[in-house]
């Protein structure tokens, strides 16, 4: 038997490890520069603006893309205030009992909940049994729910960073414990509450599933006029032209891809901005 | 000083707290909800169709007369797919774990890890489109098939976005091991490999199980990416070369068109409880082994 | 003329979890004294400390048995924790500016209790400020970051922070242990400086300190109270021989 030496054997396992890296790396940069290269010239003020036309060949996607920021904006108003008060309840009120031992397992179980099953129980809860239809409002909500675990992981994680000094000198004053979360806990982990949520909205933005039923249509010759009509959206919009259009054009596919990326990506740049900017300023 | 705090502010106190509680116990109430729902669209299928066909039955045809609605093929597509992709994310996923955590030069590190994050950050459809032109003629040229849509390039595909869960969990798993550990073993005289391969690896195991646990969540919860390349076929695979359906996918490709209250309908939701409870399963183990990790 | 009891501690047990922290520990508080409590590391000095304004409340496995009155109330059964805070500022070990400026922490507990009006607030700034004779060296940067002032300045700054709620009592957990002999002479000069107005405790690890500052002394072993006294008899002729063993630097 040869012997190698453990000179050897570690430059050969670490050989290993770069090729690992590398083949997880270099198709991500090439799915990169792949959609922009190809989704670049689909770029005009047409293909933003305008509606689709002959059957998503031509035209623009701009209902999809105002879809996309309507559904963005609904889970916002409902997930955010849930989100935050829930991370407030489990950062400052809850104790070590069986309850949070509840929720904190409802919590991992919510964010591992398959993204289509969310798609069902949103039809069967807010589209049929509440009668809100395939709209704004049931696609939002179903959203929502979603993103609620990412969001409340993220405050409850942003508000334990606060100094638990900070709550005593405040108590010490004589102010109450509401009191005290809203002048001081609060504001000093509001940028990580923020980029939590920004995040948790990033991918919200590109869920296809759970609105695959909810609210997504296939086309709209108008925009949707209130939060109980449908609306297009651009995960949606790049599926259908993806693989139901034939005979359609590469460039309007990639030019999709290509602005729900730059959507997203523009979501998570600003969460890693609002962090950063905040953790310059940070004090203690 | 007189208290000019007015009495009304400890009645809006209150009712805030009562908020804050009830905010703070809705996730449990989200959790049953979707199973209550799930369970009460489900469960009438069983009015007109057998548990034990649904279970066991070994045809998916919901459109024909009359209709079967066989779970079995559905769950095999989904594990045929689901276990292709955890044996080729797994070892990809720790190497790259270990050159990101232990290995990379600090700057490598980070553009590696920022990387790793943005491909996160990548919506599944569009991972999926590109799977859809690039992926699936590859396969099929390299396997020479008769079509990509097959199993496999499903596999690929979902290893592929397994990565940032898998990689992120396990770098942070193997990043929290202390550093006395690390450098006691170097101290010893062990080689960097062989700290890692000793020391670091087996302290970090409980993360790295946990890590492989939601990667498996995250792969067959997965929907779109897969509806996308697998190409459909509901029978129960004999090979990963061959084109399968997952439950994820029946499911977004069939609610359009079933009839609601029909028993496809229905047959649909219990696919959804089915889904429901394996991905509970998966976090209560991930779960477990994340607790364990923290313990130590 | 003798003083009022301000605070009265009555068979005072604390437990965390199953330790207990203090036993049995009778104890009163004259109006307008300063008494040192001393002893050394977990003596149960500081429990007694946040035993009397119920920060403990916050620790779930603390549980409290016996009775404390404040002006013959009860401070566990008929006070409101947070009303019960106002009458009783504490300054703790570190300085512990909020992220603020210095305006804003002195007027962080005026506004609390809701006082809003911008005149009113500015007088409490100065008067709290200049009773904790800081106002000279912070007059003309009130809206400079509180954290950017020196350590000695800071905690002067937090005395005046507790000052601007008109406490009647000020309770102080080791309130210079991270501060030079300069800093901390100026906190002890404002202490007694506030004598005339303020009842306070002074837990101190440094007895040079409690000697220096307080009329009467305290001295808690292990949870117990073992002798309290006037400040020159516990540090000349102390009855208990572990008093003397401490007070002497024998052990502690």
């Amino acid at each position: 038997m040869i012997r190698i030496s453990a000179k050897w054997t570690e430059r050969i396992a670490f050989f290993f490890l770069l090729v690992s890296t590398l083949i997880i790396i270099i198709p991500v940069i090439l799915i990169t520069v792949m959609i922009i290269q190809k989704g670049l010239p689909a770029m005009n003020l047409e293909f933003l603006t305008e509606s689709p036309r002959l059957g998503m060949r031509a035209g623009g996607i701009f209902p999809a893309i105002l879809g996309t920021v309507y559904l963005v904006l609904g889970t916002m108003v409902f997930a955010l205030p849930i989100g935050i008060l829930a991370a407030i309840y489990l950062s400052e009120y809850a104790r070590d009992n069986w309850l949070t031992r509840a929720i904190d397992l409802a919590i991992v179980n919510l964010a591992g909940v398959p993204s289509v099953v969310y798609g069902l129980f949103g039809l069967g809860l807010f589209v049929i049994f509440l009668n809100f239809g395939t709209s704004i409002l049931a696609g939002s909500l179903t959203l929502a729910i979603m993103s609620l675990p990412v969001i409340i992981t993220a405050s409850r994680e942003a508000l334990g960073t606060v100094p638990q000094s900070f709550r005593e000198v405040s108590l010490a004053l004589g102010a109450t414990r509401w009191q005290t979360i809203r002048r001081v806990v609060l504001p000093n982990a509001l940028p990580g509450i923020m980029t939590g949520t920004v995040l948790a909205l990033s991918r919200a933005a590109g869920e296809t599933a759970p609105i695959l039923f909810t609210v997504a249509a296939f086309y709209l010759p108008k925009l949707p006029q209130s939060v109980f009509d449908q609306c297009m959206a651009l995960p949606y919009h790049l599926y259908v032209i993806a693989t139901q259009v034939p005979k359609i054009k590469p460039h309007v596919q990639y030019g999709t891809a290509l602005v729900l990326i730059v959507m997203v990506l523009v979501m998570n740049l600003s969460a890693i901005l609002i962090r950063a900017h905040f953790r310059k300023k940070k004090h203690w | 000083m007189e208290s000019a705090r007015k009495p009304w502010n400890r009645a809006l106190e209150f009712l805030i707290e009562r908020a804050i509680f009830f905010a703070g116990i809705i996730s449990i109430f989200f959790v049953i909800l979707i199973f209550v729902f799930l369970l009460k669209e489900g469960v009438s299928l069983l009015k007109t169709y057998p548990l034990k066909d649904f279970i066991f039955g070994q045809k998916w045809y919901p459109i024909s007369e009359p209709p079967s609605f066989g779970v079995v093929p559905l769950l095999l597509g989904s594990l045929a797919v689901t276990m292709g992709a955890i044996v080729i994310a797994v070892p990809l996923g720790m190497g790259a774990a270990i050159y990101i955590a232990v290995v990379a030069p600090g700057w490598l590190k980070e553009i590696l890890k920022a990387t790793v994050e943005f491909l996160a950050a990548i919506p599944s459809i569009v991972l999926g489109f590109i799977g859809l032109v690039t992926l699936v003629p590859l396969v099929k040229q390299v396997f020479h098939l008769t079509t990509g849509l097959t199993a496999i390039s499903g596999s690929i595909m979902l290893a592929f976005m397994a990565m940032p869960t898998i990689v992120s969990m396990m770098e942070d798993a193997l990043t929290a091991v202390p550093r006395s550990y690390r450098e006691g073993a170097i101290a010893m005289g062990a080689t960097k490999w062989q700290m890692i391969w000793r020391v670091l690896l087996p302290a970090a195991s409980s993360g790295m199980l946990a890590a492989i646990m939601l990667g498996i969540g995250r792969v067959i919860g997965e929907t779109m990416a897969v509806l996308m390349i697998t190409g459909n076929a509901a029978r129960i695979p004999t090979s990963l070369f061959q084109p399968v359906r997952t439950m994820t996918a029946t499911i977004a490709a069939e609610m359009g068109e079933a009839v609601q209250g029909s028993d496809h309908y229905f047959a649909l939701f219990a696919i959804g409880i089915v889904l429901f409870i394996i991905t509970f399963l998966i976090n209560l183990a991930a779960g477990f082994f994340i607790g364990r990790a923290h313990h130590k | 003329m003798e003083k009022k009891k301000k605070i009265e501690i009555r068979d005072l047990s604390v437990l965390y979890g199953g330790e207990e922290a203090l036993r049995h520990v009778n104890l009163d508080i004259l109006e307008r004294e300063i008494m040192s409590v001393i002893g050394p590391a977990n003596s149960g000095k500081t429990s007694l400390l946040r035993t009397l304004n119920r920060l403990n409340d916050r620790v779930s496995n603390a549980k409290v048995r016996g009775e404390i009155l404040i002006d013959g109330q009860s401070v566990y059964k008929k006070i409101l924790p947070d009303v019960l805070r106002r009458r009783m500022g504490m300054i703790f070990a570190l300085p512990i500016p909020l992220p603020l400026s210095i305006y804003d922490n002195i007027a962080y507990g005026p506004r609390v209790h809701g006082i809003h009006q911008k005149s009113v607030l500015d007088r409490k700034v100065e008067e709290s400020l200049q009773e904790a004779f800081l106002w000279d060296e912070v007059k003309d940067r009130l809206n400079l970051p509180a954290m950017k002032l020196s350590g000695g300045q800071q905690q002067r700054l937090c005395i005046a922070r507790a000052l601007a709620v008109e406490p009647e009592i000020i309770l102080y957990d080791e309130p210079c242990s991270g501060l030079d002999p300069l800093s901390t002479a100026k906190v002890e000069e404002t202490m007694v400086r506030l004598k005339s107005r303020y009842t306070q405790i002074l837990v101190t690890n440094n007895t040079k300190q409690a000697a220096r500052v307080g009329e009467r002394t305290a001295f808690f072993l292990m949870g117990e109270l073992v002798e309290v006294d006037a400040t020159d008899k516990i540090f000349t002729v102390p009855t208990d021989k572990r008093t003397e063993d401490y007070v002497s630097g024998r052990f502690g």
